[in-house]
């Protein structure tokens, strides 16, 4: 039988733990639209035809798993089932699950969540993403999480450019208790990512977090100012940033896939975290990034709360958003 | 990695109807899918996309397709045309009080630009408008918007009012609003707090702050990126606060930003701002057509549009020419003629249909532009008569015209002369059509035709 009543077992069967009711809590709202619409629509149907496939296809859209992905779903689900003589509406809502999980999951790489810590020095991470997407709350989160497993946290604001973003993450940093290394107002960015460095190798931090400023991918000179910021610590720690991530946000449409290029090609993306997965958005880009682009969600962002951030674990996240309410 | 434009995916789908000369249902089925899938991949929200379709379909069938036009980039512009009449319905000015402030409150998501906006807002009513500002921060929840704001305000050099993180955004809008009317500001921008539309605790808080300062203007700002979700933000806002607009942030990026789109097309709310960059001056007046192109990935609208405008001003041409050659040729047709061309700024059309004609430069133009409005006013003061035959012209009549419009009897000679000269390479050009040959050199007396 198909992943998804593999799926359904595995969490039915096992008691619901606590990390996986961060993300069927979080989720909620984007899960009661996607699954109760799959759900609906296999009641409507008794038996599936061109429509029901059409029907499909406008759900996952919907999801902004984007335009080209969805259709190529819908396309193996639909030859599949022709093969193995499937009608019935629920099974072939099942068999299209399938096909996004192993979409994901067989785009290779072992993929391990968590930031792996060098023991020879600091490790860095360098944070990007586009303005607005919630860098700043990103890294809050992320050396709480890494505080709070003891580890010894420095934050760096090289994000010199937004007003009150160096007051942002200041305040963070006071919240958390955790050292911050800031530069002036307007100065470069760079210089303050070479502080930054410099600082938490004299000070044996084992984790330093870069803040950047938002930009846009399209933007050349400020592309160029993320790949200086990026070559700039590698002088003062060889083979830093270890990991740098893209934060994305979850209402972001079909932009996604531009902005996890563009970076891509500026910096040595390890991984995405996606936010605001707490609101009504379902975040299937990075179902779409990961088709395209093989980059792979590392952590996700539930709401607001310094604990809002869990490991991505693409059974939860499919879990959470096709088979929480049958839970 | 970008996605292709609308006209790019036509190209395939094109073969099978190149030449024929009408929409019909069977050839435009395959464009009108290629249609619904631009508007996807620019995240218009598939629910308006198929809305879309069926009214461009009922649009489309029938339409005469324009001769220079292949059926698909008839549809192209049929689509094009109802993208720019939706965004742009609707009306997109702020009305401003006279005698007491305006109050604009911003709304929004976490992260699509309400403080980076209000402090364009700002800068676009003071410098522009001479408007005295005062922005009042009520974002009391995200660490240091505040002094965001703060910051914000003194590089436009307007005044923020804040009460700190203490005190509830809504007594902040309160006592914002009474320094507003104390110290006659023409403006008040209330900033406030990211939330989720789903976050009931924080959007009544919106609903407690629009009715405590009663907001001439809600805006919700709209990030370019976002995807199909846009539209449930943005009915959620509309139906708990009754939006006046929309700002369009971020637009400054490669987003197709198709949420535009849907938003208006669902909740009819008009779309007033664009943000085009990271500058404080970076706040523009929202252009339709520039949003139609946009969605549609194609800078190469433009040029259709213009392609069609010139087959209609051909046509004209056409059917002017063949009048000239056949001697019929008026002074009503020669100002005809001169208007035309000044429109057109050059003689493209014209001179597609007759080889050897001269361009026009600025130079000429401008002077051209003064002879036109002589010209216009001395065959205005002619009878009708006089303006087709003007053999009959005679001293006592040129008289009576001078006085009519001011002008000269020299003027009216040169306009006659200028008139006799065009007809005269009308009949040229007419032989040497006849012979099958041009005339070296092009056509002296046609050149004229620039003045």
């Amino acid at each position: 039988m198909g992943l998804f009543s593999f799926l359904r077992d595995k969490f039915s069967k096992k008691k619901v733990d606590e990390e996986t009711k961060t993300y069927v809590d979080g989720m909620e709202k984007s899960r009661k639209n996607f699954a109760s619409k799959l759900d609906n629509l296999s009641k409507r149907y008794k038996e599936v035809n061109a429509d029901y496939f059409e029907e499909l296809e406008e759900i996952l859209i919907e999801a902004d798993v984007g335009v080209s992905l969805a259709l190529r779903i819908i396309d193996e689900a639909l030859e599949e089932s022709k093969a193995q003589g499937i009608k019935e509406p629920k099974q072939i809502n099942e068999l299209v699950v399938d096909k996004m999980f192993l979409g994901y999951a067989t785009k290779g790489g072992n993929i391990v969540n968590e930031i792996a810590f060098r023991n020879d020095g600091p490790t860095v991470l360098l944070v990007a993403g586009v303005n607005g997407v919630g860098k700043t709350t990103t890294i809050a989160k992320l050396a709480y999480r890494y505080i709070s497993q003891g580890k010894k946290v420095m934050l760096c604001a090289a994000d010199t450019f937004r007003a009150g973003a160096t007051e942002q993450l200041t305040v963070w940093a006071n919240r958390l208790k955790c050292d911050i290394v800031v530069g002036k107002p307007e100065s470069d960015p760079a210089s303050v990512a070479f502080e930054g460095a410099k600082q938490a190798k004299a000070n044996n931090i084992d984790l330093l977090i870069v803040d950047t400023a938002g930009r846009l991918q399209n933007k050349i000179n400020l592309m160029n100012e993320l790949s200086k910021i990026s070559r700039v610590i590698s002088k003062e720690i060889p083979e830093a940033p270890h990991e740098a991530f893209l934060v994305i946000d979850a209402t972001t449409g079909q932009n996604g896939v531009v902005q996890a290029k563009q970076f891509m090609d500026c910096i040595h993306l390890t991984g995405i975290v996606i936010t605001k997965m707490d609101g009504t958005s379902k975040g299937g880009i990075i179902l779409a990034i990961r088709d395209e682009l093989g980059l792979p969600v590392r952590f996700i962002g539930l709401g607001e709360k310094m604990t809002d951030l869990e490991e991505f674990d693409l059974d939860k996240y499919l879990y959470g958003l096709c088979l929480g309410d049958e839970a | 990695m970008a996605f292709e434009s609308l006209s790019e995916r036509f190209q395939r789908a094109l073969k099978k109807i190149r030449g024929q000369s009408r929409l019909t249902e069977a050839n435009m089925d395959e464009m009108l899918k290629e249609v619904r899938i631009a508007l996807l991949e620019a995240d218009v929200n598939f629910k308006v996309v198929k809305e879309f379709v069926e009214q461009i379909k009922q649009k489309a069938i029938g339409e005469q397709v324009y001769l220079k036009l292949n059926p698909s980039q008839m549809v192209v512009k049929i689509v094009h045309d109802e993208l720019v009449n939706l965004l742009g319905s609707g009306d997109s000015e702020i009305k401003y009080e006279k005698n007491k402030p305006t109050i604009i409150m911003l709304v929004g998501l976490q992260g699509t630009g309400k403080t980076t906006s209000a402090g364009k807002l700002a800068y676009l009513m003071k410098k522009k408008l001479a408007k005295k500002v005062l922005l009042a921060a009520g974002d009391v929840y995200r660490p240091a918007a505040i002094d965001q704001l703060k910051q914000v305000g003194a590089q436009v050099g307007v005044e923020v009012f804040s009460l700190g993180t203490d005190v509830s955004p809504v007594e902040i809008a309160k006592q914002a609003k009474q320094k507003a009317y104390n110290e006659h500001f023409d403006v008040l921008i209330i900033d406030t707090a990211g939330r989720l539309q789903i976050d009931e605790p924080l959007m009544k808080e919106l609903n407690d702050i629009t009715n405590e300062v009663s907001p001439n203007e809600i805006l919700l700002l709209v990030d370019a990126m976002s995807g199909q979700d846009a539209i449930n933000v943005a009915n959620a806002f509309n139906s708990q606060l009754s939006l006046t607009g929309i700002i369009m942030s971020k637009l400054d990026g490669d987003a197709r930003g198709g949420s535009a789109l849907s938003i208006k097309h669902l909740t009819g709310v008009p779309i007033k701002f664009a943000g085009t960059g990271e500058k404080l001056s970076d706040l523009d007046v929202f252009h339709p057509e520039r949003m139609a192109d946009r969605i549609l990935g194609m800078g190469d609208v433009v040029t259709l549009v213009e392609k069609v405008q010139e087959e209609i001003d051909e046509k004209e041409a056409r059917r002017d020419a063949e009048k000239m050659m056949k001697g019929e040729f008026t002074l009503e047709d020669m100002v005809l003629q001169m208007k035309k061309i000044q429109r057109m700024g050059s003689l493209t059309s014209l001179m597609k249909l007759i080889p050897g004609m001269p361009s026009i430069s600025e130079e000429q133009r401008v002077q051209a532009e003064k002879e036109m409005k002589n010209l216009e006013a001395i065959v205005n003061s002619m009878t009708p008569e006089e303006r087709r035959h003007p053999e009959i012209l005679k001293n006592s009549r040129k008289i009576r015209i001078a006085n009519g419009c001011g002008k000269t009897n020299a003027d009216i000679n040169r306009v006659l002369k200028k008139y006799d000269q065009m007809k005269l390479a009308m009949k040229q050009l007419q032989q040497y059509k006849k012979s099958g040959r041009m005339p070296p050199g092009g056509l002296n007396g046609l050149g004229g035709l620039g003045m």
